[in-house]
């Protein structure tokens, strides 16, 4: 008891320690691939191949003098970078990331890999990840800049309408795994049909993974949807007047969201950590798991500097007028479908 | 022990967050109590073994709701509230309108003292009759909302759906297309 007790604090522990370091390694991640795609190094000299780089970015934010406004709220102006990051990372808390393990006959009983093991998980993150509107809306506001505000706006507008899409995808997926437990939705994509597809949902939800994938860029701000902080509309949006380490809480918002956003896409569509038999049987399924996360964060980024922003009606356009009338046909299909073939 | 602890410091919060969003004269720190409220309320639910109903809470009222009240707070901007309403002249503070409401607000408080005098333990609801456990599940609730309760469910779905409309038509102003 008392050694299980360790090991999931440990575990707890080893999840908050990945995710800062993901954030961190995102930065750079960022910026070498940006180098790549523009015919550039990027940062290379402060580490081996710049690998030190993240540690001097935060190093040379920690020294700089925290300003204020004048007009800003002084409550809220604290409150909402403060609420940005713990909403991301909270939002992460119960997504699971590898199978119940023992590791390696140490415990009894196995024990999962995630930081909380909750039977309504999906809603939860998704409950969370709506909760980090507010540090961006907040932090717009508090300002009392008008840049700032008009960053504030586009956030909350923006991430109301794509939630909605959001959702509905989701909704697809839970409907065929027939559970609300991420580790149960998992579990159900085990295995394989004629032995050689991996049975995962996103080639029975093909629909769902891109409006997914379509709105989870849309929910963390990123281009082509980054409306809150469109540089040359609005100097830097709802960030503007942040300085020292109250502004790098943003960034790593914004990278632990995109973590999480493909976490959980990995578990709903992806099967998680199964699709190579010896390693889940060794017990390392959460490699796969990281291969995956990866490979969906590696999209993100080559998103980012692929396509140009859009427009901001444009985004409103297609946010209601495509992308959610497609995610309802999406669930009333798969609806319809499950019924049939469960009766 | 600890569970009574934490349900008197989740209400203590909830009725504190409830009458300082009345005490404000900021709206912006109005709709953030009005959240906090709703967030020790969800609290209360899971105390209550239904982990549903909160994360439901927080998705719809605190997630979606407040932001759009955000939202138009911020689009006002407007610093305090408006000066106009505590203008003797105003029309809100007649004499008449004020006994209404009064009256209103008397109504309020005798049907709730009514309410809760008339509910005990005893009186659950119908999903948890004989099973408290399975009033929290998510199979329960859907079962019982488009069964027993199927007329109001849709009712109340209806009357959300026209009240859209209606915002919609008196937003648009004469000439817009």
């Amino acid at each position: 008891m008392e050694l299980r007790f360790i090991v999931q604090l440990a575990i707890i522990g080893f999840t908050f320690f990945m995710l800062i370091n993901a954030s961190a390694l995102l930065v750079l991640a960022e910026r070498k691939i940006m180098g790549f795609m523009q015919q550039r190094y990027g940062p290379y000299l402060v580490g081996p191949h710049g690998l030190l780089q993240p540690l001097a970015d935060i190093l040379k934010l920690l020294m700089k003098e925290e300003l204020r406004p004048k007009g800003a709220d002084k409550w809220l102006f604290t409150l909402a970078p403060i609420l940005s990051v713990t909403a991301a990372f909270a939002a992460f808390a119960t997504v699971p990331w590898g199978a119940e393990t023992t590791f390696f006959g140490l415990l009894d009983e196995p024990v999962s890999l995630g930081a909380a093991d909750v039977n309504v998980g999906v809603l939860v993150i998704f409950a969370i990840t709506s909760m980090g509107v507010y540090g961006i809306v907040l932090a717009g506001w508090s300002s009392n800049s008008k840049y700032s505000l008009m960053g504030g706006l586009r956030a909350s507008a923006q991430m109301i309408s794509y939630e909605l899409s959001y959702a509905t995808a989701l909704a697809a997926v839970i409907l065929l795994a027939g559970s609300l437990s991420l580790r149960e939705v998992v579990d159900s994509q085990a295995g394989s049909w004629f032995g050689f597809i991996p049975s995962w949902y996103v080639f029975l939800q093909p629909v769902g993974f891109i409006i997914y994938m379509i709105a989870g860029v849309a929910e963390t701000n990123r281009a082509p949807f980054d409306f809150p902080e469109a540089e040359q509309e609005l100097v830097a949006g709802y960030n503007t007047e942040y300085s020292s380490v109250r502004f790098a809480l943003f960034p790593q918002a914004e990278y632990i969201n995109m973590t999480t956003m493909s976490a959980v896409a990995t578990d709903l569509y992806l099967g998680g950590w199964h699709g190579v038999p010896f390693l889940t049987e060794l017990g390392l399924g959460w490699l796969v798991f990281l291969a995956k996360v990866g490979a969906i964060l590696f999209t993100y980024i080559w998103v980012r500097w692929t396509l140009p922003r859009y427009r901001y009606d444009q985004l409103m356009q297609f946010g209601w007028k495509w992308l959610f009338p497609a995610a309802v046909i999406n669930l009333v299909v798969t609806a319809g479908l499950v019924l049939y073939f469960n009766a | 022990m600890p569970e009574t602890l934490v349900f008197w410091a989740l209400s203590g919060m909830a009725i504190l967050a409830s009458a300082l969003v009345i005490g404000q004269r900021n709206p912006m720190y109005s709709v953030l109590m009005l959240i906090a409220s709703f967030g020790a309320l969800a609290g209360l639910y899971i105390q209550l073994d239904a982990p549903f109903v909160a994360v439901a809470q927080i998705i719809i009222y605190a997630g979606a709701i407040m932001v759009l009240f955000l939202f138009v707070v911020m689009l006002l901007n407007a610093p305090q509230e408006d000066a106009a309403e505590w203008d003797r002249s105003h029309p809100l503070r007649q004499r008449g309108v004020m006994r209404f409401g009064a009256l209103l607000a008397l109504l309020l408080v005798i049907q709730l003292t009514w309410a809760l005098l008339q509910a005990n333990g005893a009186d659950l609801p119908v999903g948890a009759r004989g099973n408290p456990e399975a009033l929290g599940s998510v199979r329960t609730l859907g079962r019982i909302l488009f069964t027993e309760y199927v007329f109001a469910f849709e009712a109340t779905s209806i009357l959300i759906l026209v009240a859209m409309l209606g915002a919609v038509v008196l937003a648009r102003r004469e000439g817009d297309r």
